[in-house]
């Protein structure tokens, strides 16, 4: 397998070969997270930018530790702390880093195609970690990691996903993952948040969580997004809580050996009922940890070698 | 090459003052079956199992970014303490040095070996790096412009 790509912008351009590919690498660098120096000199001499146009800590904080642990060094722009507050464009902004010799960027913008349009119209290798409610690469990477680990594979497993679909970048870059490589992709939640029409995206669309979860070999949970929430999508989160919340009555009811994910940031007694998620069965922190691995792997593969068309 | 791997055998036992200290690691690719056949080879001679472990160097070559690709990384496998043990990397060809001085960077982060030395099947020349090995099973000398290849048929040995 050859790895050709500056870029991560989607789940949706890749090739199943290549996911596999990713997550492989991944597995020598969850490796190296195991020793007493974490630490590789893999892209030592590189700069990486984290560039923040809308705010997160876990991500980001998982992308910095990465570039360290592969000796990059690494620059944080958060969007309240920078020109963009004065009115540069993103562009500018980008030309201004690439300026600075950055070899990478890690962008996390609230507008969709944000990634892929630096990634157009920059030679550095651009990085997506969320835009807008498109794709969120890095995280389904990290998911399927966490599967294969725990379950040994991911074709033929039942994969239920659960929560606001719609507003979720998560669960696209999951349903785009998961059908990939063969995985059956339930999405259960309020019909205002998961419409029919991810149908057409290859998955079962359900409405009653007892249905969607019963012969689940893992339930991916998501956090309901008040910030891109409108009013009317549901009446109160208690009332959601009660419908849809996993609980543990319900997931007695599921599959002995199912796994409960959550990307983060839960919110204990909304989506999931606090004991859950602190139960054996949950995965969540490994979930982070694994985040780390597979950061790694992307930088690495995108990062590592010499672009393309100075090299030719 | 057994010939060769025997008498490579021989000698580490011969020069080592400490049997018990010795470690092999094996260099990714072409040294990780070569480090168990020799391991093997010195659980016959001395009656008890020699630890064998395998480093993946990847990360720490100095040409990864004078590569077109990212080259694919292997496996690392060292599930002993290396600090104060003797290390005896084992690799299949010995050309610039260059894999070797990435293994002894790695290997410094598992921990401080009291010694390292390097068994190779094949030392082809062309050194880049003031690196010599002390075990050799033979000595070809190449030209840069050819290519060594280690073919060898896995036998069950008794």
């Amino acid at each position: 397998m050859n790895w050709n790509r500056k870029d991560l912008i989607a789940i949706q351009d890749l090739q199943p070969e290549e996911i596999v590919h990713i997550l492989d690498t991944a597995l020598t660098f969850e490796e190296v997270g195991q020793r007493d120096v974490k630490k590789v000199p893999a892209l030592r001499g590189k700069t990486m930018v984290n560039l923040f146009i809308e705010p997160s800590t876990r991500t980001r904080t998982s992308f910095e530790l990465a570039a360290h642990r592969l000796s990059a060094d690494v620059v944080n722009i958060m969007a309240t702390a920078s020109s963009i507050t004065k009115g540069e464009t993103l562009k500018d902004t980008a030309l201004n880093l690439q300026a600075l010799h950055a070899d990478i960027i890690v962008i996390r913008h609230s507008s969709a195609g944000a990634a892929k349009f630096l990634a157009d119209r920059l030679n550095v290798s651009v990085i997506n970690a969320g835009d807008g409610a498109h794709e969120h690469p890095t995280q389904a990477l990290l998911d399927a990691f966490t599967i294969r680990q725990k379950k040994g594979r991911i074709a033929g497993l039942n994969v239920t996903i659960l929560g606001d679909i719609l507003y979720s970048r998560v669960a696209r870059s999951n349903i785009h993952l998961l059908t990939k490589l063969g995985a059956r992709v339930t999405l259960a939640g309020p019909s205002t948040l998961v419409p029919r029409v991810f149908e057409q995206m290859g998955c079962r669309v359900c409405y009653d969580i007892e249905e969607a979860i019963a012969d689940a070999d893992v339930i991916n949970l998501l956090r309901i997004q008040h910030e891109r929430q409108r009013q009317t999508m549901f009446p109160s989160i208690g009332e959601y809580a009660a419908i849809f919340g996993l609980t543990k009555e319900r997931f007695a009811r599921t599959k002995p050996d199912a796994l409960i994910m959550h990307p983060g940031p839960i919110n204990r007694g909304v989506e999931i009922d606090s004991d859950l998620a602190d139960c054996k069965r949950s995965v969540i922190l490994q979930q982070v940890s694994h985040g780390l691995a597979v950061r790694m792997a992307v930088l690495y593969l995108c990062a590592g070698a010499q672009p393309a068309e100075e090299a030719a | 090459m057994d010939r060769a791997l025997t008498r490579m055998a021989h000698e580490i036992v011969e020069r080592s003052e400490d049997m018990g200290k010795i470690v092999l690691v094996g260099i990714q690719g072409g040294g990780v079956r070569l480090a168990q056949r020799l391991a093997a080879k010195l659980q016959e001679i001395l009656g008890k199992p020699v630890p064998c472990g395998m480093l993946d160097i990847t990360m720490h070559r100095d040409d990864l970014s004078l590569r077109k690709k990212p080259p694919v990384a292997r496996q690392t496998n060292i599930t002993f303490d290396v600090t104060g043990k003797h290390i005896i990397f084992v690799d299949d060809v010995l050309y610039t040095g260059r894999s070797t001085r990435a293994a002894m960077s790695e290997i410094t982060d598992f921990g401080r070996p009291a010694r390292i030395q390097l068994a190779v099947l094949v030392d082809r020349g062309h050194r880049e790096l003031p690196i010599r090995a002390d075990y050799v099973g033979k000595n070809i000398p190449t030209s840069k412009e050819q290519k060594v290849r280690v073919l060898a048929e896995e036998v069950v040995v008794e």
